[in-house]
């Protein structure tokens, strides 16, 4: 589904040049539960950036479905982006001037499906997530997780193969951010790969697999049996703090 | 092709995002508002003042006598002179150039009242004319006829009286035609009323006053002898009238003994020279409409895109979330383009309807206002519309262009970084 293949990726910042991935290699099969961490500056967002196609990489190749995603178009990475991947992102970026069914529905309109036929669409989506009441409410009229489940509901209307998700419960209380992560466990179970980045342990170990990134390069990567072992260590390693 | 999703799209985003459109209409409609009003306010003069002439004969001239101011063959400076019949024919037979020709006697020598009818009395101008007088300035009839050939031929004791007159003299309900006025001791025949089609006015007064009888019967009634007071002409087509003015002057000079040096004796007048005046200061007016015009549109403009600056933050953001959901930046640019050119469109057009209208308005009241006798050198406002057009153009495509800078700058980075860009 997923390959990653030695990924580079350095930023120019003025005259310096700053490296952020140091070579990521990294298999990530459908219907993957996977959660990326690792401290501020080791790279997790950007590689979150390439495995959606918002950023491109300077080595290294990457496999989508068995694509080689290198140098595309603007159009064409925005079409695969349409077609492959739905964002969920840690603000939401909820589209401030329409309402929660416009939101939803927006995906399906750069796809060119008829207004009618994607309003029922995204409606259909929104009751699935259990927000058939607040349609047509405007983003600053609903809570943050009614915001971030419409955000998911947006993700999800194109039918994506992968669900990425940037923080998706950094901006949320921890009760609502277990109702975020059952929603997302639930897309998963569908049989759509989720991946998302966060920095928070009980969040990460809710998924299935964690990779932690360190200073640009994968540290270890924890699949489902170790859990276990590493919320141990992690609840220890609250302890001694 | 007509896209009526795009077209939802654009409407409801910019209802949606009511005073960021608003703000940005705002200085497009009062561009052209401003540019409307200018323009026609400017043309308003143009027009007024030229109302007034424009029916008279451009190619026209005016000759009086003056006292002389230098002594010459025996006379001495200071002599009162004055044209005679015989000058008139002179020209008539001898200068080419001349295509109408007409003298003038002035009457109401005492001033006062001069017409009687009944119980009736007034005071008006009255003129002893040629027909061709009507060619030169226009009257034309209301009712009746104008005085022609055979009433100059046979002395005919009838008269051409304007509205005003018919207004003192007449009641509500009479005919003035065919009835009789007792004008400074005279009875005359009312053969026609008559309308000035300009307001250059000779020998002062109102022309809704005036009472015009032939030239003959006023030499011969009041006992004028050969003189003539004053004539007009017009000159040939090819002859500049300011030419024709010069030579009248020499063969009159020669013909009366007045020193060829003499600037004073003979008064003369052109129209032409008073169109080249007028037409400078048209031109004048004109110029400054368009820089000011302009500069009207220069801050429509820089209103336009200092807006279009102000919300590419926002945009950012937006624009961010709607690539990572899959648009294009195609469909970006498109959809950004085609709002500021919606937008610019709308108040554009708005403010060029706002504009005729208010012009119009000011149109019937100035109609209103010279209906009921004012002189307005101001009238019909007018708006040349190529001018507004253009200038609707040139709003449309800064709008093109305010949209696209923030536009292709929202596309150049990133999405993800549009979409991190808080705030």
């Amino acid at each position: 589904m997923i390959r990653l293949n030695n990924i580079h990726k350095s930023y120019e910042m003025g005259s310096n040049s700053l490296h952020v991935l140091k070579g990521i290699d990294l298999h990530i099969e459908q219907g993957d539960f996977v959660s990326i961490m690792g401290s501020s500056g080791s790279g997790k967002s950007t590689l979150l950036n390439i495995l959606g196609m918002l950023d491109n990489y300077d080595k290294g190749t990457y496999h989508l479905s068995g694509n080689l995603i290198a140098n595309m178009s603007e159009k064409k990475s925005a079409k695969l982006r349409n077609e492959m991947v739905g964002f969920v992102f840690q603000s939401f970026n909820l589209i401030s001037f329409k309402n929660a069914m416009e939101n939803v529905a927006l995906p399906l309109y750069y796809k060119g499906i008829p207004r009618k036929k994607r309003n029922q669409i995204a409606m259909e989506y929104l009751e699935k997530l259990g927000l058939k009441e607040w349609a047509h409410h405007m983003p600053n009229e609903m809570s943050g997780g009614q915001k971030q489940r419409v955000a998911i509901a947006r993700a999800l209307i194109s039918n994506p193969k992968i669900i990425l998700a940037d923080e998706p419960t950094g901006a949320l209380d921890s009760a609502t951010s277990y109702e975020v992560m059952d929603i997302l466990k639930d897309v998963n179970d569908s049989g759509i790969t989720v991946i998302i980045v966060t920095h928070e342990h009980d969040i990460a170990a809710m998924t299935s697999q964690i990779i932690r990134l360190n200073d640009g390069r994968i540290h270890e990567i924890i699949r489902n049996g170790e859990l276990k072992k590493f919320q141990k260590n992690y609840i220890h390693g609250l302890e001694t703090a | 092709m007509f896209d009526l999703d795009l077209w939802s799209e654009i409407v409801s985003a910019l209802k949606k995002n009511r005073l960021r459109s608003f703000m940005t209409a705002f200085g497009v409609f009062w561009g052209i508002f401003m540019l409307i009003i200018m323009s026609g306010a400017g043309k308003a003069l143009e027009n007024g003042v030229l109302d007034g002439v424009r029916a008279f004969a451009t190619n026209s001239a005016f000759f009086w006598t003056e006292r002389t101011s230098v002594p010459y063959e025996g006379f001495q400076r200071g002599r009162r002179w004055s044209y005679e019949n015989a000058d008139i024919q002179y020209i008539r037979e001898n200068v080419k150039e001349v295509e109408y020709l007409s003298p003038r006697l002035f009457g109401n020598f005492q001033g006062g009242t001069n017409t009687v009818r009944g119980e009736r009395t007034g005071t008006f101008n009255m003129y002893g004319d040629y027909p061709d007088y009507f060619k030169i300035d226009r009257w034309t009839p209301v009712k009746g006829r104008l005085i022609n050939e055979i009433d100059i031929l046979q002395e005919r004791k009838v008269c051409n009286i304007g509205e005003r007159v018919v207004e003192v003299m007449f009641g509500k309900e009479e005919d003035p035609i065919g009835q009789y006025l007792k004008i400074s001791g005279v009875y005359y025949q009312v053969v026609g009323v008559i309308h000035a089609e300009t307001r250059i006015n000779i020998g002062g007064g109102k022309k809704e006053e005036t009472i015009i009888i032939p030239f003959s019967t006023m030499q011969t009634a009041y006992n004028m002898g050969k003189v003539v007071h004053f004539f007009s002409v017009t000159s040939q087509k090819g002859t500049k009238v300011s030419d024709l003015e010069e030579k009248l002057k020499k063969i009159l000079k020669e013909r009366h003994k007045v020193a060829p040096e003499d600037l004073q004796a003979i008064g003369s007048f052109n129209i032409e020279k008073e169109f080249v005046k007028f037409s400078a200061l048209f031109l004048g007016i004109q110029v400054l409409t368009w820089i000011v015009g302009i500069g009207t549109l220069l801050a429509g403009v820089i209103g336009v895109s200092n807006i279009m600056l102000v919300i590419i933050k926002e945009r950012t953001q937006e624009i961010g979330i709607q690539r990572a959901i899959g648009a294009t930046p195609a469909t970006v640019i498109k959809h950004i383009v085609a709002e500021s050119v919606f937008l610019t469109v709308m108040a554009g057009y708005i403010g060029l309807s706002l504009g005729v209208g208010l012009l119009e308005l000011l149109n019937q009241i100035l109609i209103k206002a010279s209906e009921s006798g004012s002189e307005i050198f101001f009238r019909s406002p007018e708006v040349n519309l190529t001018m507004a057009l253009s200038a609707l153009g040139v709003l449309v495509i800064s709008g093109i262009i305010a949209g696209l800078i923030p536009a292709k700058r929202a596309v150049s980075i990133k999405p993800i970084d549009a979409i991190r860009d808080e705030g």
